[in-house]
């Protein structure tokens, strides 16, 4: 990937989705109908997974394969959600993910923000040609580095400790890349008056550019959160100690234990995807103009 | 900066002050991007050149990894299904959100309640979809053979316990995961089409498809060219979805390059092996996202 498509202002934000969204109208009636029929269709096999997932956590485990299938729990055993805290080390798994998950945003939109700043508004040798390198990685998968990522890690110690994954996550490059985007949208003059008044590069960014750039440090919290929320790979690497567990590390050994409690299996799902799911619902705006502004370059 | 007034000395300084600016404010992120990103890509080339084991000790083996890779059935095995899954998740993601971009992009009601549902998939963790997903392949007793069963398909597939079917699942997954993220690049790239294209090609008597074909597709080019990047890496880097769900069998029929490179270095600690087939695939994404640009450059020009 080359700077200078990348560095492209971002389209003010294209948020698709707009009260106004520019949509094209629908003229006749028989369009229409399929437009909504097909509308219903993706919408029910996009759902069907959820809805099975919420709904086999409600049932007793032999009721959840049947034939034929029962679509509805009958009885609905609410137990389930109880049991799960004593048949599993659930807690702590959410405590350790929730504990990673807020430090590594605020890690993130700390130094993701402050590297964007000094690449989009100072200009110093060097630069481009910086930037460019932390670009380039997004194109690397993390994959392919893991061991001797992994080697790094242990020597330095932190291998097997809750610092390994806020090393891992809290430094990428997409936050330096999102917060750059939006800064380059903010018009010069600003921090050219502030200049002039005698403000320094760090006062600009402290008192202009934080301020003005609250909705996509939003949209970077929201999305590191949920990424280190979600994260199975770093864990699965770094984290070898029971107590060290994530909820997605967790689950997973659980399902490996009590492969047949297929009912609580889809319960410990359930509130594994939960806390996302309300963090999504709630800030759904900042994900997609974070996504939007990010994801539409070239 | 043109409006700041430059003398020769004033200039140099300002150039030394605005390095000193510059580099404090990189600094703080770029020392953990450095350690953690940088550096281990750097020394990803020496490890693969090695034979680093557990304990540390690496002697230089030149290209015996690499060597030993070419007659290892076990990395064919893992490239060509990393391929397979490659071939097919590309063009079905990037037709279902296309499909999906265009209808969403439509004066319709409950558009924006879909846009959240199609979204859910991608922000929902990928243990808990492969853990839902498994039951409903459930060959026996899951409603996926049950609703197949009951449009007339007499033996359903086995899905993830059969070792042909087993790459499917995974692909069907795969796409019903990312097909939302993609929708939205695709429907702010939608947006970006000026609707004065279209009602200039309606006077002109353009039919629907023509419309598509010679205002939408042109129009998304810079969308549909980031998206294929984008996939590409994903395809090639698939991993998590595919370890959770079938742990890359049976047999091998699903274990993919990710998950080799997983297996030689983190259960077997033959960390040079693994390095080496580390360097395959990074050879793989970067070379594919380089000739992506420069086809893209030359189409542009």
């Amino acid at each position: 990937m080359t700077a200078t498509d990348l560095s492209l202002p971002a389209p003010a934000v294209a948020a698709p989705g707009n009260r106004s969204a520019p949509g094209r109208p629908v003229r006749s009636r028989g369009w229409r109908l399929v437009g909504y029929a097909a509308l219903v269709l993706a919408a029910a096999g996009l759902l069907l997974p959820f809805y099975w997932m919420v709904v086999a956590s409600l049932k007793t485990n032999s009721d959840v394969f049947t034939i034929p299938i029962t679509w509805l729990p009958d009885p609905v055993v609410w137990r389930n959600y109880l049991d799960i805290w004593q048949r599993s080390d659930m807690t702590t798994w959410l405590g350790n993910t929730l504990l990673l998950s807020v430090v590594v945003s605020l890690l993130q939109v700390v130094t993701g923000s402050f590297a964007a700043y000094g690449f989009a508004r100072v200009r110093f040798p060097g630069r481009n040609a910086l930037f460019l390198a932390y670009v380039g990685t997004i194109a690397v998968p993390w994959q392919s580095y893991m061991i001797p990522q992994f080697i790094l890690m242990s020597k330095l110690q932190l291998s097997n400790t809750l610092w390994s994954i806020v090393a891992l996550q809290a430094f990428g490059a997409f936050g330096v890349f999102l917060m750059k985007q939006f800064y380059e949208t903010i018009p010069e003059e600003l921090s050219e008056a502030a200049r002039v008044d005698g403000l320094s590069e760090f006062g600009i960014y402290r008192r202009i550019m934080l301020p003005l750039s609250r909705p996509a440090l939003a949209s970077l919290a929201l999305l590191t959160f949920v990424t280190t929320w979600n994260d199975y790979l770093g864990p699965l690497v770094y984290l070898r100690s029971p107590e060290l567990r994530t909820i997605q590390l967790g689950l997973n050994t659980f399902v490996s234990q009590y492969n047949a409690e297929y009912a609580l299996i889809m319960t410990g799902s359930v509130l594994s995807v939960l806390p996302v799911a309300v963090i999504f619902l709630l800030g759904q705006r900042y994900f997609i103009e974070g996504i939007a502004s990010t994801g539409l370059k070239g | 900066m043109a409006t700041l007034p430059r003398t020769r000395p004033r200039n140099r300084r300002l150039v030394s002050r605005n390095t000193v600016a510059g580099w404090s404010f990189i600094l703080p992120n770029f020392v953990g991007f450095a350690v953690l990103t940088l550096l281990p890509v750097v020394v990803l080339f020496y490890v693969a050149f090695t034979n680093w084991n557990v304990f540390g000790v690496a002697e230089w083996t030149g290209t015996a990894n690499f060597r030993r890779m070419w007659g290892d059935a076990s990395f064919w095995t893992a490239l060509r299904n990393t391929v397979y899954y490659t071939v097919f998740h590309i063009p079905l993601t990037l037709a279902a959100s296309l499909g999906l971009a265009l209808l969403l992009n439509r004066k319709l009601r409950g558009v924006r309640f879909f846009r959240t549902v199609a979204f859910f998939p991608y922000i929902t963790s990928i243990v808990a979809i492969a853990i839902v997903w498994n039951q409903l392949f459930s060959p026996e007793y899951g409603p996926i053979n049950a609703l197949l069963g009951a449009v007339g398909v007499a033996d359903a597939p086995g899905w993830t316990t059969s070792s042909t079917w087993s790459m499917p699942a995974v692909i069907i997954v795969g796409t019903w995961r990312y097909m939302g993220y993609y929708m939205l690049l695709f429907l702010a790239g939608l947006q970006t089409i000026p609707a004065q294209l279209y009602e200039a090609a309606e006077t002109d008597g353009a039919t629907p498809w023509q419309r598509f074909v010679h205002v939408t597709l042109p129009g998304l080019r810079h969308t549909t060219f980031f998206v294929t990047v984008l996939l590409t890496i994903e395809s090639f880097k698939v991993f998590d979805l595919i370890l959770v769900m079938t742990g890359g069998g049976p047999g091998q029929s699903t274990l993919v390059l990710s998950q080799y490179i997983y297996q030689k270095g983190f259960e077997e600690n033959q960390f040079g092996y693994a390095s080496a087939v580390s360097v395959v695939l990074f050879a793989i994404c970067f070379s594919i996202t380089v000739i992506q640009f420069m086809v893209n450059k030359r189409r542009n020009s």
